[in-house]
């Protein structure tokens, strides 16, 4: 196998230009599990652990390799709330923001904070230089990406808004060390709100008509706040699998995002 | 591919295939077999290790990205002849059963005791969250390392 250690994004784009089937290695909670229980056998990877500029955060833009010990106590509190379900203390020093892009799983942690605060994927190729990739065009179905053959993952960013209260929960069958049935973020920017959810569509996906709905309402009432979840559930998407059924993700969409709309107007 | 690393303070040179996990590497061409193999997905902690300075799962890293790495094993903690404090701490407070988890324990409890000598019983449960026992042990293990952090020294005991 070809490990190229790459010590800066010129090197690691440089890389990947030369082999389009390289795969990049973060702190491989996905990539090594492929490996160990599906045989996987990658025949290049392009190492990312060494690259400073992809462990920088601040208060718009979170570098790919900031891993989720680190956006445990980032000031984005609904980022912090997700970042704290990730997995184990393990997990969560090796596992990055960037690879949760990546993989693109419907129940990425961090994936309905990025969809709620309307982020971008910063993503870098030796062809086109940088350019930034708004969510719902990056996520494009189950662990599918628009990220071209010879691009990397470099940040992500945020627009500058200002974010007025911000709240996350997640719903699995037990408290720790679980995959997300469902995952919500509620937000309150400027005057509007946002609702964001995980694992109940192929992609991160927003509930637009809820969030209209909302948008009407200076100080929502408890009627209003039940309306919203109401059309939250009916506008996810989820399907049946062994991890839970199409039913009880709707109901929990619903549940979850009239509770976090209730913490945002709260705090 | 080649790869030189450092375990437990010696140098080791791995010819692995790059793709292999550190914990195969170890157990299989080293022959250091403290760390457990267990779930292989980073769920159990079992395979626990300290990779320049952080506990991470040895099953989730990749052997070709431990050039020049510093690694501490269970097999580092203990001196020679003499077992480490946690190890101590878990005989007398009966927090092994089986015995498989308990290197994973011995390597997070040492670590989390080397950054907060004296944790309190919250810190002590964050600390341990990513490690598994299945004998229904943790109320000894939790004992054994409460007694560590109440001790006048601390973890440093």
């Amino acid at each position: 196998m070809d490990f190229v250690r790459a010590k800066d994004v010129a090197e690691a784009i440089a890389a990947k230009a030369e082999r389009p089937d390289a795969e990049f290695l973060a702190g491989g909670t996905d990539l090594m599990v492929a490996v160990n229980l599906d045989d996987h056998r990658p025949q290049s990877v392009i190492g990312l652990r060494h690259v400073a500029e992809l462990q920088q955060m601040d208060d718009t833009r979170i570098g790919a390799g900031v891993t989720w010990d680190r956006l445990e106590r980032a000031p984005q509190r609904a980022l912090a709330q997700a970042a704290r379900t990730v997995g184990s203390p393990q997990i969560r020093a090796a596992g990055t923001i960037g690879g949760n892009v990546g993989t693109a799983s419907p129940a990425g942690d961090g994936l309905a904070w990025i969809a709620a605060l309307d982020a971008g994927i910063e993503v870098a190729s030796v062809e086109r230089g940088r350019r930034i990739v708004p969510w719902a065009e990056f996520f494009v179905g189950v662990k599918r990406t628009s990220l071209a053959a010879d691009e990397m993952i470099t940040a992500v960013v945020l627009p500058d808004e200002q974010i007025e209260a911000q709240e996350f929960a997640k719903v699995g069958s037990r408290n720790t060390m679980v995959i997300s049935t469902v995952s919500c973020v509620v937000a309150r920017v400027g005057s509007g709100y946002r609702v964001a959810l995980g694992s109940v569509a192929p992609t991160p996906m927003r509930a637009f008509q809820a969030e209209e709905m909302l948008n009407d309402e200076t100080s929502p009432s408890p009627a209003a706040i039940a309306e919203f979840g109401r059309l939250v559930a009916a506008e996810v998407r989820p399907i049946t699998d062994h991890r839970s059924t199409e039913a009880y993700r709707r109901h929990a969409a619903g549940v979850l995002a009239g509770r976090l709309l209730e913490r945002c107007l709260s705090s | 591919m080649t790869v030189s690393l450092t375990i437990n303070g010696d140098q080791h040179t791995s010819t692995a295939a790059g793709w292999e996990s550190l914990l195969s590497v170890m157990r299989d061409e080293i022959g250091l077999r403290g760390s457990k193999d267990a779930c292989d997905q980073g769920e159990c902690g079992s395979c626990s290790v300290v990779l320049d300075g952080t506990l991470v799962c040895s099953c989730l890293i990749m052997i070709g990205d431990c050039e020049d790495a510093s690694i501490t094993t269970v097999e580092g903690l203990a001196g020679s002849g003499a077992l480490h404090a946690v190890q101590e701490a878990l005989l007398d407070e009966g927090g092994v059963q089986c015995g498989f988890c308990t290197p994973g324990f011995v390597v997070a409890g040492a670590h989390l005791l080397e950054a907060n000598p004296h944790p309190t019983e919250d810190e002590i449960r964050e600390a341990l969250s990513g490690n598994i026992c299945r004998c229904t042990g943790y109320g000894g293990i939790l004992r054994a390392l409460e007694l560590l952090s109440n001790a006048p020294s601390g973890g440093d005991a």
